[in-house]
């Protein structure tokens, strides 16, 4: 079953390099790379630690929640989050707090019982709303961006059993872009690595 | 499968797992979550409880329709608003919704950072219960103004007049607060919800719902990459939207505490206040939570000791309110203010000294007395009870403090105060709201983190071993 927002794509129906008109699009490469289904995060999880100590870069784990070892094996030991959402929670914080003054002491002077311009403290509570209020808008559209989301239309959806990675089964993807991906070689190292099976995805 | 020269897991590198209650009973496996919970949302059939309660839902969300209607063609003169209780029943209503609206970031945020692997069966529709409270708190305000179709008046944009908000206000505070609160609360909601809008893409069983979860979902694929972002993110949210909810009760209560009407102006306002927000907040959700797990059948996620623990976080936020009350009277009578202690009198012995002693009843004599027992916490119908006597105590507690303003300094000052049907007619209105939003979501959303329950199944079962975000995210 593939979602059906991508067209379905059958193994082997790829993009034509012969174009019926002769001007279409530069030929693609029909496949996406290797995937290989395992049963158990601990699987998924230790195929990534050999994968990487083999020498491959571009591949990718997926799982049905947050596996922690495979991130970890892939090399990526933190996340870029946290600083994204620090500049801007800093930032709303900021300009919550110089708005409030600009716009209390210049832009519509008020002279609140006999208050000094810049009252401070009881600038407090908006400049820290702001704050957070940036912070976890910059947190959503962080984590869209650096995730590349939204994305309808990606290969393995086009595996039909990919559909379980939401469900119960732990996947590894070597793509073909990586250089040291080789048709035959890859599969057998996939295929050492003891998953359920290994499939090609189609681009 | 695991051999020898593999890396020690994180996994290894972790403390033992502590005995505990399982809070998953029966064997679940990933897939039996799944179909449990996603179930619910992709089946067409539904059960009568929850036609029942959408229907009624509705039929009260038309009552809100006619009083708005009314208040916009008639002015708010149709409320029994006045001078001197120039509030009324607008800002007991507002203040009673964003209290029940604080249990879900509570139970979402507060008990992440405390590790309480509970939350995880009830925090999903805690956070939803919390937006569609705060959007009926937010009503309120806005009906109250006299010209509601002015409402961006609120915040500060570049206009003709040169005219920009007071921010030395807490009215102004309190619109920043419940605008930073709503997004907030919707983001943390929507972020934890992209992985399961995912899973029921892909469990979908009709054209339509694989578009609709599809569009929803972003195209999330579970990658390795993206859940450790996805953990960062999250777990950075709770931890700013825990001063989050403590920050927006406390405006709200400085609406009342900056004034300088005896009885409000007192410190111990935003206190008081947060505690009696998560006490009715609890108590909406448990009340909601009981018939929802039975008609649905969810009881292998919800359990009693579920139960059993909320009704002791509602024990304990019970005395925290009470002692709130004590602390007033006691203050009053201690600190030899005329008027304190003359408004003390008015508000237990006066014309609305009825309502004080409600508030006694239903939030501290009743629920504080039955609490007590496990038989009862674990109890349907008594837990039933107790929390629809919290929340009615709650809301008396709200009238007592805004029916204040009724007799205050002055004698000649003095005024009373009735709603009228069209007062009554907006709060049951509101409830209708509400009640009409949750059974949508109940509907069309997973009313439980599929995502989180995987996480929380033992390792043997297939499960996460119940380590998340808080370990996960480094």
């Amino acid at each position: 079953m593939t979602t059906p927002i991508t067209p379905t794509v059958t193994p082997g129906s790829g993009h034509d390099p012969h174009g019926a008109h002769g001007h279409g699009p530069p030929p693609e490469p029909t496949v996406f790379g290797l995937l290989a289904e395992f049963e158990t995060a601990d699987g998924m999880s230790n195929a990534a630690y050999k994968v990487q100590a083999a020498g491959y870069t571009r591949y990718d784990c997926f799982s049905p929640y947050p596996v922690a070892d495979a991130a970890d094996a892939m090399n990526f030991p933190k996340s870029e989050m946290g600083a994204v959402m620090f500049v801007g929670g800093l930032t709303g914080a900021c300009t919550g707090f110089f708005m409030q003054y600009y716009l209390n002491a210049y832009g519509y002077a008020l002279n609140v019982g006999g208050r000094p311009y810049l009252s401070w403290p009881s600038f407090i509570p908006i400049t820290f709303e702001m704050m957070v209020l940036t912070a976890a808008l910059t947190g959503l559209f962080g984590l869209m961006a650096l995730c590349g989301l939204p994305r309808y239309h990606h290969p393995l959806f086009n595996v039909p059993a990919f559909d379980r990675a939401s469900r119960d089964r732990f996947f590894l993807c070597i793509e073909l872009c990586d250089p040291k991906y080789d048709p035959v070689a890859t599969r057998a190292f996939l295929n050492d690595l003891h998953p359920v099976s290994v499939e090609e995805v189609p681009e | 499968m695991a051999t020898a020269e593999l890396p020690t897991t994180r996994q290894a590198g972790l403390p033992p797992e502590p005995e505990m209650h399982p809070l998953i009973l029966n064997k679940h496996g990933l897939v039996s979550i799944g179909d449990a919970i996603g179930g619910v949302v992709l089946n067409t059939k539904h059960p009568r409880g929850w036609w029942i309660g959408f229907l009624a839902g509705l039929a009260m969300l038309q009552i809100l329709a006619i009083s708005v209607a009314w208040l916009f063609y008639m002015g708010v003169g149709v409320w029994g608003i006045n001078v001197p209780v120039a509030w009324g029943f607008a800002i007991v209503n507002f203040v009673w919704w964003i209290g029940i609206g604080h249990a879900g970031t509570l139970i979402s945020a507060v008990l992440l950072l405390m590790h309480q692997k509970w939350r995880t069966s009830i925090n999903r529709f805690s956070e939803a219960m919390t937006i569609f409270a705060v959007m009926c708190a937010g009503l309120f305000p806005l009906l109250h103004m006299g010209r509601p179709w002015f409402f961006y008046w609120l915040y500060p944009f570049p206009n003709v007049a040169g005219v920009w908000p007071q921010f030395r206000s807490p009215l102004t505070w309190d619109v920043f607060a419940v605008t930073t609160y709503f997004t907030v609360s919707l983001v943390f909601w929507y972020i934890g919800l992209i992985p399961d809008l995912a899973a029921l893409r892909d469990q979908a069983r009709t054209r339509w719902q694989r578009i609709l979860y599809g569009l929803l979902s972003l195209g999330w694929r579970g990658s390795a990459i993206h859940w450790r972002r996805y953990e960062k993110v999250y777990l950075i949210l709770g931890g700013i939207s825990t001063p989050l909810v403590l920050s927006v009760h406390t405006v709200v209560s400085f609406d009342f505490a900056v004034s300088i009407v005896p009885l409000w102006h007192a410190t111990i306002f935003p206190p008081f206040f947060v505690a009696g927000a998560i006490y009715s907040g609890f108590a909406m959700v448990v009340a909601i939570a009981l018939p929802v797990r039975r008609w649905y059948k969810l009881e292998d996620f919800f359990t009693d000791h579920h139960m059993d623990i909320m009704g002791k976080v509602m024990l304990a936020t019970g005395f925290l309110v009470t002692y709130g009350y004590f602390s007033e009277a006691w203050m009053a009578w201690y600190g030899h203010s005329l008027y304190e202690w003359g408004t003390t009198l008015e508000r237990m012995f006066g014309p609305y000294g009825w309502s004080y002693w409600c508030l006694i009843g239903f939030n501290c004599v009743f629920p504080l007395t039955f609490l007590w027992s496990k038989k009862i916490r674990t109890n349907f119908f008594w837990m039933e009870m107790v929390c629809i006597s919290v929340l009615i105590g709650m809301w008396f507690e709200r009238y007592v403090i805004v029916i204040t303003l009724a007799r205050e300094y002055i004698p000649s000052a003095w005024g009373m105060y009735a709603p009228t049907i069209w007062d009554y007619g907006t709060m049951i209105g509101s409830m209708g709201l509400f009640l009409t939003l949750f059974f949508l979501f109940l509907r069309y959303l997973p009313m439980i983190s599929i995502t989180e329950m995987r996480e929380l199944l033992p390792r043997k079962q297939g499960g996460g071993g119940g380590h998340s975000i808080m370990e996960n995210a480094p």
